[in-house]
This record gives structure tokens, sequence and C-alpha cells, in this order.
């Protein structure tokens, strides 16, 4: 299991290399940086410009550097906890972003919980009663639930819970905790504002993962051990919880991998949506005034989020399933 | 042992019958069909038994062979503006006046305004009959953007109003516009994944056939990609698409970006069917016969795995439709004057839209339906693919 840990965690540098590159890259893609546009706007308001603090701040931001020197600067930054400098805001990235990237893990985090919650009972249902109506259903449900666009859902379900429940479903938390320090009554706002986000985005998920966790019990449970514990006379309950079950949860667990980066897209599209104090709005607004560096830590965030979700996946598999321990690699 | 005693071990039975290379078992002449029917054919007669495959299959045909005419099917052109009729809510379709059938028909409207809420209101007007007409003169256009043509299917009646879907907020008719939408959303995904396609077979085929170190590059790349959230990626890339360029160039920004993020799911899928493919037999022997890696790929093995590769495919153009859809939304992917069902769901982008102008959320129905119709096509494909598989 040792070895397993390590190898795994070996193989996500290079990953997060290659993942911080391309990052960069992408910032940087934007023809002229923020500093130009910044000067384009205060000249063409008729604003005199300093040209020595300009000066001195593309050599404090080293914009006047080669693009590898750039970079190396600003990964070795982001080794060191140092996000880098927000132009916009004028202040540190690391400042800028505050609560946001600890509430969008947390609406990450539950949005997974719930796919998980929600779709494994269902797919055990479905898979037992296979064709059955309740089956249909699901499956109906699941399908509309694959074609809806996330941001669309979210817009309609704040309206109905605005005249039906009468509340306001927007944001994470009551407006009185906005800026307040974090306390029992925040914490509670947040959970109870919670539920919005996690079902809009979790519904797609939901979907994928029910039919996955269904057609993998299916092939398990039409096997001939099967067929012969049910004629030896085990409980039905017991003939499926013992073992194709615990075979079909596998792919289930490692489907994380392909559920996290769906998640956090959603999250993203949601959250500017329904103005939540998570990393999509701002990763929004950043992208669009040109504000490389805060944009390049949300999307290196968003990465190492599902980077770090999947070692959590791999770990939890290689402790459910001996053969993925012993390989030391996850097989197809 | 000695030659002549295994001779006399081996003594044939030999039947007295004549030999009648024709007597065999006679097969029915279903089986004979069947048994003499090419991949494509099965591929075919399996996906027929699909009835859902098929439906949505024959629905999204209608779909694309209407873009060809989106000027003729619409009532109005696209930016027409009736801007008398401002936020003007959905108009049924009526058959009966009192009793005694019209034919298809709309009532006229009067307009006020509500001076509390100063939300304008449109009532029906029982005494103004407006009868549609068919293969009608309606607003010009430039047919395929060749010639001067006015012909529509259905139009207004003379000085009468027809807003199926209601209008927007400059009285343009909702339904022409997710009809002209459709000409963009409908090919953005064909666009895009023609992009991610090439992308996707050119690398997961090298990855696949030569293995080595360009496998293990290739193999790093996509799990590199895949571990990176699509819609964040798009949103960055999309906002790199410099402002200056035409909206049409835009177009071809955002199908590229679509294309260049999405390709991994289809290189992975062929990597792991060529890898499996090119062990068996007459791989090696076209190899041995000298045929070259080029020939052996695309002779051999692609047809081999086409209809996967085409199952795939179809897979994944919903989630580019849906991913225009949502960088439109966010104001990141194609602007007006280009007109997509995303483009047209921007106008309901506040909650305000939703609570007064319900109406301008129906784009998001074709939506739902083509995405619908392609995956349940996918899934019938994907299970025809391998007809030999019982």
């Amino acid at each position: 299991m040792l070895t397993f840990l390590a190898r795994r965690l070996l193989v996500m540098i290079p990953t997060l290399f290659f993942i911080s590159v391309l990052v960069f890259v992408v910032i940087q893609l934007p023809p002229g940086d923020f500093l130009t546009t910044y000067l384009n706007e205060l000249q063409s308001q008729g604003e005199a410009v300093d040209p020595a603090k300009i000066a001195y701040l593309k050599q404090q931001y080293g914009l006047d550097q080669p693009m590898y020197v750039q970079y190396f600067d600003w990964a070795w930054g982001l080794l060191h906890g140092d996000l880098g400098f927000s132009f916009e805001y004028n202040l540190p990235v690391s400042e800028v972003v505050g609560d946001r990237l600890y509430l969008s893990m947390v609406l990450n985090f539950s949005t997974v919980l719930f796919i998980y919650i929600v779709s494994f009972p269902i797919g055990i249902y479905s898979a037992t009663r296979q064709y059955s109506w309740g089956d249909y259903g699901f499956t109906l449900l699941g399908f509309l639930g694959l074609a809806m666009p996330n941001f669309l859902f979210a817009l309609v379900l704040l309206y109905y819970a605005n005249v039906v429940f009468g509340t306001s479903i927007g944001g994470l938390m009551d407006p009185e905790y906005i800026n307040a320090a974090w306390s029992f009554g925040k914490v509670k706002s947040v959970v109870e504002h919670l539920w919005a986000p996690v079902l809009v985005i979790g519904t797609s998920g939901t979907a994928s993962m029910i039919r996955r966790l269904r057609a993998n019990l299916l092939d398990e449970l039409s096997k001939q051990y099967v067929v012969t514990a049910h004629a030896k006379g085990l409980s039905p309950g017991r003939v499926l919880f013992k073992y194709p079950l615990r075979m079909a949860l596998n792919p289930f667990i490692a489907d994380i991998g392909n559920i996290l980066p769906q998640v956090v897209s959603g999250s993203v599209l949601v959250s500017v949506v329904m103005s939540l104090p998570t990393t999509g709005p701002m990763l929004l607004s950043s992208l669009q005034s040109q504000d490389m560096y805060l944009a390049g830590s949300f999307l290196m965030f968003l990465a190492l989020l599902t980077v770090v979700g999947m070692f959590v996946s791999d770990i939890l598999l290689a402790w459910l399933d001996p053969r993925i321990r012993f390989q030391g690699g996850v097989s197809e | 042992m000695s030659r002549e005693t295994q001779n006399a071990n081996n003594d044939h039975f030999v039947d007295t019958q004549p030999f009648d290379p024709w007597d065999k078992e006679e097969l029915t002449p279903e089986q004979e069909k069947y048994f003499l029917a090419s991949q494509w054919k099965l591929i075919w007669w399996r996906l027929k038994r699909h009835r859902l495959a098929v439906v949505s299959g024959l629905i999204l045909l209608v779909m694309y062979v209407s873009i060809l005419f989106v000027e003729f099917l619409s009532p109005y052109a696209q930016e027409t503006r009736n801007s008398d009729f401002i936020h003007h809510p959905p108009q049924s379709i009526h058959l009966f006046h009192d009793g005694s059938f019209i034919g298809p028909f709309t009532y006229g409207t009067d307009f006020s305004v509500d001076m509390e809420t100063l939300k304008p209101t449109y009532i029906d007007d029982p005494q103004k009959i407006d009868r549609l007409r068919f293969f009608c003169s309606g607003d010009p256009y430039r047919f395929w953007g060749l010639f001067e043509a006015s012909l529509h299917l259905v139009c207004p009646a003379e000085g009468g109003t027809m807003f199926v879907f209601g209008t927007d907020r400059l009285g343009r008719d909702v339904l022409s516009r997710m009809i002209y939408g459709a000409r963009i959303s409908l090919t953005i995904g064909l666009m895009g994944i023609a992009v991610s396609f090439v992308l996707g077979v050119l690398i997961g085929g090298a990855a696949g056939y030569f293995g080595g170190w360009v496998d293990s590059v290739a193999q790093r790349l996509i799990e590199v990609i895949r571990s990176l959230p699509e819609i964040p990626l798009w949103m960055a890339l999309s906002a790199a698409l410099p402002v200056t360029w035409s909206p049409i160039l835009i177009y071809f920004g955002i199908t590229i970006i679509l294309g260049l993020i999405d390709w991994t799911g289809l290189a992975r899928a062929v990597r792991s069917k060529l890898l499996a493919l090119r062990e068996e037999d007459y791989a090696l022997a076209a190899r041995l016969m000298g045929a070259k890696p080029k020939r052996i790929i695309a002779r051999h093995l692609l047809p081999n795995f086409a209809s996967h590769l085409i199952a795939s495919v179809t897979l994944s153009i919903p989630n580019m439709i849906l991913g225009e859809t949502a960088l439109s939304f966010l104001g990141l992917g194609l602007r007006a004057p280009i007109t997509s069902w995303g483009v047209l769901l921007n106008e309901a982008q506040n909650i305000n839209a939703v609570a007064v102008y319900p109406w301008l959320m129906i784009p998001v129905v074709p939506v739902i339906i083509v995405v619908l119709a392609f995956n349940f096509l996918g899934d019938g494909l994907r299970d025809a693919a391998d007809p030999y598989k019982n």
C-alpha cells in the first residue's frame, strides 16, 4: 500500500507541472496584458499616466521579462503559496480570493457526496428491478438532468424558490454573514443555502452515475455464481450484497475521475448564475478583464481540486480492491 | 512401429455413397441473408431494433435538413424588429372562433402598460381575427446569402402578428430566431467534433500503433487534459479570442476551442481499440507481407473500429452543443449578430426575465431535444457497433 501511495504521489508531480504550463500558456494567450489595457483606458479618459509608475509596475511584475522567466517566477511563487498579484484589485491574489477557495471546496465536495448518496440506492433499485416503472422513471429523470443545461435549471430553481418558499436561495449565506467572521451561525447559514447549487450541479452527474452502477450491477447479476447462490437458497438481499454489489462498486468509485472535472465545470457555471461567493464569478470577471494572475490561480486551483480528488479516489480504490493495490495501477 | 502396421491401422472408412459437394446443411433464405450481409448491413439491422435510437436519428435528420431552409421555415426574418410588440407573450394558434371552424388564426392584441409594474401587457382582442397565410410573401431575406426572396412557409395575416413563442426586448420573434439559431447551434457541434475527431484519431492512433514513448507521451497529455475541468478552460480560451474578430472568425475560433479540449475521449477509444487489434493475426500477416503502418492502420485496423468511432463521436456532440450554449450564455462564446440557442438564452440571464418574460427560456427546449436525441442515437449505435457480438 505504501509503495502504491508513493508511486501515485510521484505521478502527480509531472501532471501538475504540465497543468501549470498549460494554464500559464492559456492565461498568456489574450493579446496584450492588463497593464496595456489599463493604460489605454486611462488615456481614453484623458487621464495622465505617470510613465515611471508604469515602468515600475512592469518591472515589478516581470512583464518585461521573456515568457519562460515569467513562468518560472509564477510557478516558483505558487510553490511558496504566493499566488501573484491581482492588477484589477491592486491586491495580492491570496487576499482577493479570501474564503472563495474554501467555499468552492465545500461546494464541490458536497456535490460529489450528493451524487454518491443519491445514485447509489437508485442504481441498485434500477438494476434489481430492471424494466419496472421505477426504473423507467429514474432513467427518464436522469436523462432530463443530463440534457438540461445547468445554468437554466439554476435560474428556474431560483425563481421557484422565490415564488413558492418566499426565500432567496442565491448566494451561499444570509446577507448579514457575508463579511462576518466565521461563526456557528454562519456555518449554519451556509449549510442551509448549499442544497440548491448542490442539487443543480449534482443532477447531471447523478444521471451518469446511476446508469453506470445499473449497467455494472446488471453485468454482475447475470453471472453464474449469482445463479448458483440463488439456487442454493441464499436470501436475495444476501446474494446481492455479498458479492455482486461489491464488484459493481469498483467502477463506481473509480468514476470519480470523470465526475470531478464535470462537477467543477458545472459549479463554475452555476455559481455565476446563482452569484455564489466561490471561484466561478471571479474567474469569469478576471478572464474578462485579463487579470492574468488571478485567473491563473483560479484555473490552477480548480485543476488541483480535480487532481487531488482523483488521487483520493485511487487510494479509496486501492483500499477497496487488493488487485489494484498489488499491481500498483488502476486496471481498465 | 513399422510402416506396414501403421498403414494397416490407418485403414480409413470410405463411404460408398457418391460424393456430392453441394450436399450440405441447407440454409433458409433468412439465414443466408444474414450470413452474407456485410458488417454495415448487420449494424443497420441491429440499430433498427433500437426504436428510440431510430426515432432520435429521424428527429436529428429532420433538424439538420431544415437548417438548409431556415429562411423559408421561419415566419419572420432573423432581425425583424416589431417595435410595437416588445416582450409580447406567446400567442396561441386557434382553429375555432365562437364554435365555427375558421382555420389557423391568431387573435389581434391590445397593448397597454400596467401602471403599477410598468410591465407591457397584451390582451387578446376577440374581434380581430388574423388568419395565417401559407406559402406566402413575408419579410424579405437573402436565401443562402445569394438571392433575394420573400417566400415563407407560414406568415401572419396582413397587419396581424404571429408570435408563437413571443418576442424579445427588441420585438424580434423568438420562434424565428430559434429556427435561425439552429443553424449555428447544430453545426457548431459538428465542426467541433471534426476538429476533435482529427486530433483524437491522429494522436490515439499513433499512441496505439507505435506504443513505447509515443504512447506514454500521449497518455500523459490525455491525463493532463482530462483532469482539467472543461468549462473553465473553455472560458479561458474563448476569453482569449480577440474582440476585434468578425463574428464568423469567432464562430470558427469557438469550434476549434471546443474541439481542442474534447479529443481526449476519442483518442483513448482509438488507442485501446488499436492496442487490441494490432495483435490480431491479420495485422501480423499484413506486416509480414511488408505493408507500411499507414496501410495497416487505414486498410486493416480502421474498418474494424469505425463503427465504434462513429458511436463515440455521436455521444460527444451533445457535450459540445451544451458547451457552446454555456459559453454564449456567459457572454464568452458567440456574440450577436450571430444567433445561436446560447445567444438567445443569454437574454434570459437574470431572474427578472424568468419571472416576467418566461418565454425567453423557450430556446432551451430544442437544446434538450437535440442533446437527448444524440444521446439515444449514440447509445443505439454503441450497442449496434459490434454486430458479431451476439
